[in-house]
């Protein structure tokens, strides 16, 4: 029987996008999906602060809701200071914010779904809070892999395992984004091709039985909404957290 | 001064308001925060668990590289598994010990 079968990674398959001109120029559908993330958020954010009135309308309601959330996520979290790395914060938190979003709808692609987009961004933000550690506390930042109040003849078995710590931090950041995305997506998928196939399989009776599949994909698109707002959050903590430590090192 | 107590009455409005428009307001933000406490602890599994199998990948992976550079497969990536075992634990411990920041 030759019916439909269940394709749940052809969803992520890269595509030339924005015509002959794109396929020149390798541009492809995961970037029309990232054009399309910071033009919404441009254009969200021009309208939101168009009017600047005392009492905020909606858009800008929702514009300074998002400011005032980063904001205390970086003072809180990154500490004293934290205001400096407002913008990395707020742009990455409102890139994979839109990202995950607009990745939800049908016929847009997910780019955080893809590995090489989250580990660039989470290699991104090791290499920038490396950077801020060594420009804030030069060559003594080496003493972040040495822990404090330990016995001498234990230091070389526990700086490789500090280092080791350290360096799969952006493993651990970009891992969780991408399988997070690309797990939601693929159970949406698997549970749509169950309607196609009970219904092929079984006519009328599939159709109904189909409805249950159906209740179930209602319901993890409600999960998903959830969770896409959960890893833009979790992503920009921990971006904090990490400058914290390049910052103030414990 | 006058804008001072305009603002004051302001506020005093807004939440008047508010608590006219919304008098069950309380149990929606109880409601909300249970909501928010179990996707926590799902968010927290998840992670943890990603914690310590990339410490394992990333200590692995300096292994097997350390290996093809001096010839000594398979030991070093050997030598490096407990390495990486200790420090998955040590981004347990970090993320939820004691004195965990966020």
């Amino acid at each position: 029987m030759a019916g439909p079968s269940i394709d749940a990674l052809g969803q992520f398959q890269l595509t030339p996008g924005l015509g002959p001109l794109g396929r020149a120029i390798h541009f492809t559908n995961s970037n029309e999906a990232m054009l399309a993330a910071a033009i919404i958020i441009v254009l969200v954010f021009s309208a939101g602060l168009r009017a600047r009135a005392l009492v905020p309308g909606r858009a800008q309601a929702l514009v300074e809701i998002l400011y005032e959330f980063v904001r205390n996520m970086c003072t809180e979290t990154i500490g004293e200071g934290g205001m400096r790395f407002f913008p990395l914060v707020f742009t990455l938190f409102s890139f994979i914010l839109l990202g995950n979003l607009i990745g939800l709808f049908p016929y847009f692609f997910a780019f955080t779904s893809h590995i090489a987009v989250t580990l660039t961004l989470a290699l991104f933000v090791f290499l920038f809070s490396t950077g801020v550690g060594f420009y804030t506390h030069g060559f003594r930042f080496f003493k972040f892999f040495v822990p404090a109040g330990v016995p001498i003849w234990l230091l070389p078995l526990l700086v490789p395992i500090e280092i080791i710590s350290y360096l799969s931090r952006p493993v651990s950041l970009s891992v969780r984004l991408f399988a997070n995305m690309t797990a939601g997506h693929v159970m949406w998928e698997v549970f749509a091709g169950f309607m196609l196939l009970l219904t092929a399989s079984f006519g009328v009776f599939g159709v109904i039985a189909s409805v249950l599949p159906f209740g179930l994909n209602i319901a993890l698109a409600a999960l998903e909404l959830l969770v896409a707002g959960l890893q833009a959050y979790v992503f920009a903590v921990l971006t904090c957290l990490y400058l914290h430590d390049a910052v103030h090192m414990h | 001064m006058s804008g001072d107590r305009d603002t004051k009455s302001f506020e005093q409005r807004l939440a008047e308001a508010q608590d006219n428009a919304n008098p069950d307001g309380a149990r929606a933000a109880s409601a909300h925060k249970s909501v928010a406490a179990g996707s926590n602890a799902i968010n927290l599994a998840m992670r943890l668990g990603v914690e310590l199998v990339a410490a394992m990948v990333i200590a692995v992976g300096i292994g097997w590289g350390l290996d093809r550079l001096f010839h000594t497969k398979p030991w070093l990536m050997v030598l490096m598994v407990p390495v990486g075992m200790a420090a998955g634990l040590r981004n347990l411990i970090r993320a939820v010990g004691p004195q965990a920041k966020g």
